[in-house]
Order: C-alpha cells, then structure tokens, then sequence
C-alpha cells in the first residue's frame, strides 16, 4: 500500500460528489414512502363532499350529516334564536368575534354562516373530542349556568357554546366550533366539504 | 473458464429447447398506445356504452380516469357516468347482481379491470374482432377465441355479421352484412377499446414510464461516480 | 473494569460512546481492520447485494403492510388498492415482487461462488450451514408471501405445497390440515401465512444473517485461489494478500450496488411481471376454490425442486411415488447442508482441483438449470424422462463428491493469491 502518488484532491472531490449523489438518491427514495403515507384515493373518495336536503328542516331544529367520520350539525335558527345570539358579547365568550380561523373566511358575523338562519358545524367539542348535546331551549337544565341563552353542552368536561358555535368563557374548550367549507348548491342542498367555487382536492 | 461456459451453453441449449416446445395461438397482435390519449378516451367511451353494462371495473375510479386521459369532470360526469347513484370518485361498478346475471348468461359476467394483465391484450385484441354467427349457440353467435363463448355480440350494430368460412380446414372470419362502422373503422375501434383496458389493467403504466429514464440516468451516474471513486482509492493496492 | 486492549477513539462522543458501547472495536473488527483477500472477483458481489435486497424487502414489506388486508375477501382487493388508490402503492409493491425475485436470483449466484471456489469447506462449515438454513428460511418465506395476493396462482401455489405434506405416510393428512387450520387453503391459512411471512421468519431472517457473518468474520473470507491468506502477515501482523474491508470493498461493493439497482430498475419500471415469471399471469385472477388454472407453475426460483418432485413418478421399496417424490425433494435440499463433509479435497479452489470436479460442477449446473425450466412447462413422457436424467445429475454431484475429489490429482496451491 503506498501512500505516495496519492491524489489527495482527486480524492476529496470523488468522495464529496459520490456522497452528495447518494444523499441526493436516498432522499429521492424516501419520496415514495412518506407520500405513500398521504390519504388515499379510497380515504379521498370515502371524505368527498356530502350533498344535505335541507327542505324539510323546520326553525329551531337541527339535522346530522357525516363527513369524514365526523358529525357535522345543520341548524336552522328561529328568529328568536337569531336574536338572542347575537346579544352575546365579549363578557360571555371567549371569542365572540370569532378572531381564530375555526372557520373559512367566507363565514362571518357573530352568526358564523353564510346564510343568518342556517349554522354549519363540525360537531366536535375543541376541547377533547366529545360530540356536544343540543340544548336550544334557554334556561335548560343541567347545562351548569342559570341564564341559558341556549346553544351547546358537552356532557364530558362540561364546555358550552352558543348557537352560533362560540365557545363561553371559563369551560375547558379553548376555541369555537369548527366550521366545516360548505355552500349551498341551491336554495334547499348544501353541500358540506367544498365552499363555493372550489375544486375537489 | 470462457472455454468451460462456452462448454456449458453447448450443452444446455439443446436440452432447454428439448424441453420447451411451445404452443403459440393464432392471436392477432396489438400494441399498445398509452401515450396516444384519444385512442384511449375513444375506448373509454366505448366501453362505458357497450360493456359497461354487464362489466364492472371495480378497482378502477372514473374519477383516476379522468386524470389520466385528460378528460374534463364535468364531461365525465355528464357522458361517462351513467348511473344516478355513482359520484366522480366512485369506482366503476356496475348495478347488475352477479347471481342474477349467472342464471341468464350461466356465468356471471366478469370483471374486466385486470383483463387484459390475466389474458393479454392480444386476446382481448383478437376477441373482440372474432364473434361469428353460428345457429347452434343460445345466444346465436360464437366467437373463434373463446368457443361456446356466453357473451352475446353486443358490437353487432358497429361491426355487423361475420360467418365462418373454412377451406380444407383452414378457417377464416368474413363479413357478410356490414354495421355501422367500415371493417378499417371498426378494427380501430376495438383497438381504441383494448387499449383503454391495457391502461385500466396498470393505471401505474404511464407513470412508470415517464419516471423510468431520469431514474436510470440518476443511476448510470451515481455508477459511474462510484466507479471512478473505486478506482482511486484501489491504486493503493496495484 | 476498563480493559486496556479495547481499542477506543482518544475524546469526543465517539469516547464517550466507547466507554460504553463498543462501537469503535466494532468498526475495525468489521470494516476498517478486517483484511479479506485482495483477490475478489465478480462473483464476490452478490453477498452485499443479497444484504441490500434484504433491507429493500424488509422496507417495501412494512409499506406495503400499511395497505394490505390479510382475509380471503379483502385481500386481492386490497393489493389493487395498493396499486391504484395509494399514492407510490405500485412502485412500492412492484420494488417487493421484483426484490423477491431479485433476491432468488442473487442468492443463486452467491451460493454458486462457493462450490466454485470451496467457500464451504474447513473451517468455514457453519458459514455454509447458516448460509443454508437462510436459504430455506428464504423459500419459506417467499413461499408465504406468494400467498398473500389471493389470485388464483397464490392459492393453487399453496394448495399445492402444503398437499405435499399429506404425503408423508400415517401422520400426513392431518399434517396438511394442521398446517392450513381448515380442510383446504382458506383464509385462516392466509391469516397465519401473513402472520409467519411479517413477523417470524423476517426475524429468523435477520438472526441468521448476523449468525452468517459473525461466522465468517470470525473465520476469515476465502477467496478464488482458496487459499488462507492468515499464513503470510507482515511485520505488524496483517496478512499480506489482506485489504481492509473498508475503503477498498465498501467501495467495490458500491460499484455493484449502482449496476445491479439500474438492472433491478429497468426490471420494476418496465418489466414488472418479469415475462410472467415475477408475477404470473394466473394471479390477476381471485382466488377460486372452484376452479384450477390450466396450467400451475411455481414461481421460477422453486421450479427446480418442483421439477424434482414431479419427476420421480415410479413406485419403490413398497413406497407410492407421491411420497417418494416429497423425498427426493427434501433430500435434495438436505444434501445442501453436509455438503463441507462430501468434500474431500485437499484444496478449495475449482482453480486447482481437477478435471472430475469441474466435469461433475458443469453437469450439475447444466441439471439444476434444465430442472428449472422443465419445472415451469406442463409436463410430458419426455420432459419427464429429462427430469429424471438430471434429478440423476444433480444427486450424482453431491453423493459422488467424496469419491472425485479425493481421486482426482489436484494441481499445486501458489504461495501468495494471484490476480
């Protein structure tokens, strides 16, 4: 093994390039792998858009729909209710003007809706997971306050929130209900997952 | 050592080719086209008007070949997709029950997605160009590639009526009533289609290919780095 | 209880690491002080390659398991949800059928280099043994995996196989229907297929290939001469016709790797099925109970055992020829593993033994390869008749060995490896 007549620069050039080569490859095939861990085809098709008639959803009620494994809630607010929600203010919840981006900008108002009488929600408590009871009727019983405007209880860690889906202060829920991208495809189908004009991902 | 390998292969081939022996079946060859995009809408059409209503495609989504054969959603939805119930990403089902549909062919009609990888595309190819009449079968055709076939000649009205003709046991296929498409046209057609079912038996295909040079080229130069790498650090030992 | 002969870094984390883990020693005992011949040639690539396929299964093996649905309604199914619906699916079960392939073929050639050059013989025995008892844990492996896609090949395959069980006299029916839990393959036999082909023999894998190389590191490599390059060292001890491992054959073995993954790729990119060989074509089908293909094959690399077994078609000694079939079969690979005890040669090298040895290794290549190709075609009265001369063949290699080669003159070893 002779040392001599090594070409030490020739040498450092080969390794660095064989090595940045290599990296460069490894990192190709891990391309693959991690995408293979992306929804597929069958999860996309299983969480596409879900189309609800809404036609036969009478003031005061409230209908379930599921998307992607989830309840989402279609509520049809009286005027009455309308009313007595948007008489919430910042004394009350935690984030009455809805500054968290718990839903799509095209959402707005203290209603968080595009429509005033018609609530979309994902209705999953944003503290631990727990589907929230509907306890419209105010001054209900068991929900923890007195003056009951109506609106949400979560059964699990006693969180609350409105009818528009804002959260109250002093419940363990850190953030309003999520509001799911929707539209409405006419004036009795909405279309729950995909919001006006956009395309399936 | 060559003399001894070149020993070797004298030895071998004669033996393999002892026992090979082939069969090969008078099939008519295709060659697929996966690039050539109108073939392959051509044939999707085809198959959604003419098969699609006893064969499935049930692994295949509308939605997959949409993408890959560059048609629009919307013209998908509105031509391709026939049935009320099925949405853009569902897979190509079709509503006929297979038990139903076994008692009045006597075999339920098969899933065509992998046909052409379980048969070939030369057997598709050649299938659908070989219906002829022939009285003696309940459905009042046979076919020459897969005889007592079940399936009724639903190309009829493209193709029209073939009979066959045979001369000292020689046997061809001629047309004795025209359909609506010319030999030449129809000819085209079931190549369109076949080659559609080429694409739906390995949607992968296309991606493949495409993918296949950069990764060889990568390759050939990470080969040859290492070789030169090699080479340098083995002057030590020479 | 520091011990001063440990080699270790002088500071640092590598220090700190040694101090408590011998990674240092490590490094050296396998890579950078462990002197192999100078005097490797092509066919001393396929040992890391094998180790290369091996990561590739064990990586696309855990992806694919990600997708797949080991029950008889779910699983076919589920294979084309893994070549569609999942993003990459099809490169990644594509990398798996071809790697299984790869690895048969790889193998094949490995354990050729070592009847070549006398790799088995003292003192590297429990190299080969270990060599060997990977290579069956390899067909198992790969038998149970060929399973797990449910068309109509992967369910004939293993109806097939585990029939031959119910061969062996008195305890074999009910050895068949232990093995599959039902009275036929069902998918309570995929269900513990799938469970041996990702947990155990993956793990009995790998425990026998750190076996198969501590053997070897302990022992030395041989190389083509077959000559012990320990007997001449320098002044400082290292044999002469010795290199360290690492730089000079990582690097090699780095050539090799680039050539045999552009090979591997234009096979997984444009030739996935392998001319029907890698992925037969029966096996786009479902399974069904119902009906047999018109003609079952196994997979290529079992085919010269298959050809085995169904060539012995005469009865014996009052035995029925089923079973003696599943005897030869078993036996032939048996004899495998006391191949080091047949051979009785002084040397090791093919380079220095006589005419005898290289005659009988030509013929048993030329049988071995014969039998595999008659084991994927149909067979006939003549084809049957070949099986049989080269089944000949192939246990006259091993059962005569002791005899040729302590007959046969052997030419003089030289001193020092040749180029």
């Amino acid at each position: 093994m002779a040392e001599d007549g090594v070409n030490r620069g020739r040498r450092r050039f080969l390794v660095a390039a064989t090595t940045m080569v290599g990296a460069a490859g490894a990192a190709a095939v891990a391309v693959p792998f991690l995408s293979a861990w992306k929804p597929s085809a069958e999860a996309r098709a299983a969480g596409a858009p879900v189309k609800a008639d809404i036609s036969k959803l009478e003031p005061g009620q409230r209908m379930v729909v599921e998307w992607r494994g989830r309840p989402v809630w279609i509520l049809d607010r009286s005027a009455e209710m309308i009313r007595r929600t948007e008489a919430l203010g910042e004394d009350r919840l935690a984030d009455a003007a809805s500054s968290n981006p718990q839903q799509p900008d095209y959402v707005s108002g203290p209603l968080r809706s595009i429509r005033p009488e018609i609530g979309v929600f994902v209705g999953i408590c944003t503290h631990l997971g727990c589907s929230p009871v509907f306890r419209p009727e105010p001054s209900a019983e068991g929900v923890g306050v007195d003056d009951w405007p109506g609106g949400f209880f979560c059964p699990c860690h006693g969180s609350r929130f409105d009818l528009a889906g804002r959260v109250f202060r002093n419940v363990p829920a850190p953030l309003n209900l999520e509001v799911p991208p929707y539209h409405f495809e006419s004036d009795s189908v909405i279309v729950v997952g995909l919001g006006e004009g956009e395309e399936v991902g | 050592m060559k003399k001894s390998l070149l020993i070797l292969c004298v030895i071998w081939l004669p033996m393999t080719a002892l026992a090979a022996g082939g069969d090969t079946a008078g099939l008519r060859s295709m060659t697929p086209a996966l690039q050539d995009k109108a073939s392959l809408q051509n044939g999707m059409q085809l198959f959604v008007n003419y098969c699609m209503g006893c064969h499935s495609l049930q692994y295949q989504r509308f939605s997959r070949a949409a993408e890959d054969l560059d048609i629009p959603r919307g013209l998908v939805e509105d031509h391709l997709i026939l049935a009320e119930e099925q949405a853009f990403n569902d897979q190509m089902q079709i509503a006929m029950d297979a038990q139903q549909s076994g008692t009045w062919f006597g075999k339920a009609p098969p899933d065509l997605t992998l046909v052409t990888r379980l048969r070939s595309s030369d057997w598709l190819y050649s299938y659908l160009l070989s219906f002829y009449r022939d009285a003696e079968q309940p459905t009042g055709v046979n076919n020459s590639v897969f005889p007592a076939v079940a399936m009724p000649n639903v190309l009829e009205p493209l193709q029209g009526v073939q009979q066959r003709v045979c001369h000292d046991g020689d046997c061809q296929l001629e047309l004795v009533e025209q359909g609506r498409l010319s030999p030449d046209a129809f000819e085209r057609a079931m190549f369109d289609l076949t080659n559609f079912l080429v694409y739906v038996g390995e949607p992968s295909r296309l991606k493949a290919q495409a993918l296949a040079p950069k990764v060889l080229i990568f390759l050939a130069v990470f080969a040859l780095l290492a070789y030169f790498l090699k080479r340098e650090y083995w002057r030590d030992i020479h | 209880m520091e011990r001063s002969d440990k080699p270790k870094a002088e500071r640092g984390l590598m220090r700190w690491v040694d101090d408590r883990f011998p990674a240092t020693q490590m490094l050296r005992e396998h890579l950078t002080q462990y002197y192999a011949p100078r005097n490797f040639n092509f066919w001393y690539f396929f040992g890391s390659l094998a180790l290369l396929v091996l990561v590739n299964q064990i990586l696309t093996g855990v992806w694919l398991t990600m997708t797949y649905t080991p029950t008889a309604e779910e699983a076919f199914a589920s294979v084309e949800t893994i070549m569609r619906d999942v993003e990459w699916g099809w490169l990644i079960r594509y990398l798996h059928t071809t790697g299984a392939s790869a690895f048969f073929v790889v193998i094949y050639l490995h354990m050729f280099r070592g009847l070549l050059y006398g790799s088995y013989k003292a003192p590297r025995e429990l190299v080969w043994v270990f060599g060997m008892a990977l290579y069956l844990a390899l067909m198992a492996e790969a038998f149970m995996g060929y399973l797990l896609p449910w068309g109509q090949m992967s369910y004939w395959g293993a109806q097939v196989i585990t029939s031959l069980f119910s061969a062996i006299p008195a305890i074999g029916p009910g050895l068949a229907e232990w093995i599959r839990g039902d009275y036929l393959v069902t998918g309570i036999t995929l269900n513990r297929f799938f469970a041996l082909h990702v947990v155990a023999l993956p793990i009995v894998i790998l425990a026998l290939v750190v076996l198969h190389i501590v053997a070897l590191h302990e022992v030395g490599s041989n190389n083509p001469d077959g000559i012990d390059i320990k007997a001449r060292r320098d002044a400082d001890g290292k044999p002469l016709d010795g290199i360290p491992f690492h730089p000079y054959y990582t690097l090699k073995d780095l050539v090799g790797v680039a050539v045999f993954l552009f090979v591997f790729c234009v096979v997984v990119f444009y030739f996935p099925e392998g001319g029907g060989y890698f992925i037969e074509q029966p096996n786009f089908e479902p399974a069904n109970p119902l009906q047999t293909p018109d003609h079952i094959a196994p997979v290529w690399y079992f085919t010269p055992f298959y050809a085995i077994l169904r060539g012995v078609t005469f009865s014996l000694f009052g035995l029925e020829a089923k079973f003696l079939g599943v005897v030869a079969m078993g036996f032939a690979i048996a004899v495998l593993f006391v191949l080091p005890w047949l051979d009785r040669s002084p040397v090791r090298s093919m380079r220095y033994k006589g005419w005898m040895s290289r005659v009988m290794l030509g013929l048993f290549v030329v049988c071995f390869t014969t039998l595999g190709v008659l084991g994927v075609l149909p067979s006939t009265e003549t084809r049957t008749v070949i099986a049989q001369i080269c089944t000949l063949g192939y246990f006259a290699y091993f059962l005569l060995m002791p005899f040729y080669t302590r007959l046969e003159p052997t030419r003089p070893l030289p001193e020092r490896v040749t180029d």
